[in-house]
């Protein structure tokens, strides 16, 4: 049968970023699919020859919108092993309620897109309609809706005094009877599951010999999540990777939507032990020497290296993010895969160029 | 730095990486670090229920260097990234942009490297 080329995106109506797909296909079943990138790459870590590693946390901040708390405080703790810092306990239970918040807004947003990718467009609206419970909470507590600025070397820059702490729970209950409503439409819905089931399906071990992590990874029954590295103050609180075993769309679904009653029940966990003290410790002296640095992102492991050389300005800075481990993904679970199947296939890995095209 | 750090030579680096599958650890990416004119450190990252493992190769910047994609396939992307940003060259790449990842054909040099060097084999 003669082979067509098409090319998915980068400019898609299901793309809020640019992202391309070269895709070959026999009679719209794809034969062959190569992802390409590079439409809007900034090249942000070489920007650590120019600011000086404390401004370094505004830059790595803005290397997502939908993380950048995640990002902030992976680089944060990098910095902190490589200065020999002591966060204060207060700081590290701030950092899993606003880290754990920003999961929770980035997932609403994901099952909205993903809703949108099969044109469930009442399903996006009410996901986002949510979800702007949480950016408002965002703007309550620091400031700001988005890019929320809390972290700094040696702890965090803003606290949640009682009654702020007590706003946020009464808003996360309104969220979870909310999201709770939608349930059964996500995940037993004739036309959802008709979409999603059985698609794009990946084994266990194509997760593991494709290096996939998150939510993709845990969707094909592999319990691994870097938050039981036990960073920030995961050590203190109870928690167990969720995991799926369909390894398709659907599975990935259900892994980000019970993830959000997870994060709703650290963050009640947080703030009910949450101890009183200091914020942030002094930072003195320059940085020297190379270390790793790892956390939990929405969409899996983000990796920084961080190398320093006694200076105000470090060497390198490298940040592997999740959607850059994902994307090697597609090249196995498109082929086969009818054309009307790969925006909700694309999507299921909840692809951030912004964080790609760091 | 966190985790097992092992030098090895470019000629070993395929062999380790394949050790390193056969242990049953996954790859979790590449760093790229420039030390001179003429030599980058080349840092692959992998974990094993998250112990880490950590190959350093000392590379001059125009050598040939193997891909490990035969082994990791993952290991594509950030390979191509390597290419494009530090002009380095993988020999065996599974999936190759021939340096156009990230920059139009046109562009001849490595934009993280602070001693470029100018890619002779294109056409600007």
């Amino acid at each position: 049968m003669a082979q067509t080329i098409i090319p998915f995106g980068p400019q898609h109506p299901v793309l809020p970023e640019p992202l391309h797909l070269k895709l070959t296909v026999e009679d719209e079943v794809i034969a062959e699919a190569v992802p390409a990138f590079g439409y809007v790459h900034r090249g942000l870590e070489r920007l650590v020859r120019i600011r000086d590693f404390q401004q370094m946390v505004l830059v790595v901040e803005r290397i997502c919108g939908i993380c950048s708390i995640i990002h902030g405080m992976c680089y944060c703790q990098g910095m902190e092993e490589l200065m020999g810092l002591d966060v204060p306990p207060r700081a590290r239970f701030l950092r899993v309620i606003w880290s754990e918040l920003h999961r929770i807004q980035s997932h609403l947003l994901w099952l909205g897109l993903f809703a949108d990718s099969f044109g469930f467009e009442s399903l996006f609206m009410e996901f986002w309609k949510i979800r702007e419970k949480i950016l408002d909470t965002h703007e309550a507590t620091t400031g700001n809706r988005i890019i929320v600025s809390v972290n700094v070397i040696g702890g965090v820059r803003k606290d949640l005094d009682s009654a702020q702490r007590q706003a946020m729970l009464d808003m996360l209950g309104e969220v979870e009877e909310a999201v709770r409503r939608l349930e059964d439409t996500v995940l037993s819905d004739y036309t959802v599951c008709k979409r999603t089931v059985g698609k794009g399906v990946l084994t266990a071990q194509q997760a593991k010999d494709l290096g996939l992590v998150g939510p993709v990874l845990r969707a094909c029954g592999v319990a691994r999540d870097t938050r039981l590295l036990g960073y920030a103050a995961f050590n203190e609180l109870d928690f167990e990777p969720l995991v799926e075993e369909g390894g398709d769309c659907h599975a990935r679904c259900k892994v980000r939507f019970r993830e959000i009653f997870q994060s709703i029940d650290l963050i009640r966990q947080a703030s009910s032990r949450i101890p009183e003290g200091e914020l942030a410790v002094k930072v003195r002296g320059k940085p020297d020497g190379e270390v790793v640095s790892r956390v939990e992102q929405p969409r899996g492991e983000v990796f920084y290296y961080l190398k320093a050389n006694g200076t105000k300005n470090l060497d390198r800075l490298r940040v592997r993010t999740p959607t850059f481990a994902n994307i090697p993904a597609l090249i196995v679970m498109l082929p086969g895969m009818a054309l009307s199947d790969v925006p909700v296939v694309l999507l299921s890995i909840d692809p951030c160029v912004s964080c790609t095209e760091r | 730095m966190q985790g097992e750090v092992i030098q090895v030579g470019v000629d070993n680096v395929l062999g380790e990486a394949a050790r390193a599958k056969a242990e049953g650890y996954r790859f979790v990416t590449m760093t790229c670090v420039e030390l001179d004119a003429a030599s980058v450190d080349l840092l692959y990252h992998f974990d094993r229920d998250f112990e880490l493992r950590h190959l350093r190769v000392r590379a001059a910047k125009e050598a040939l260097l193997p891909s490990i994609t035969p082994v990791y396939l993952a290991a594509f992307l950030v390979e191509n990234e390597i290419q494009d940003l530090f002009g380095l060259r993988f020999q065996g790449l599974a999936i190759d942009y021939g340096r156009t990842l990230y920059f139009d054909e046109a562009v001849r040099q490595a934009p993280f490297c602070t001693f470029t060097v100018e890619d002779g084999s294109k056409d600007g």
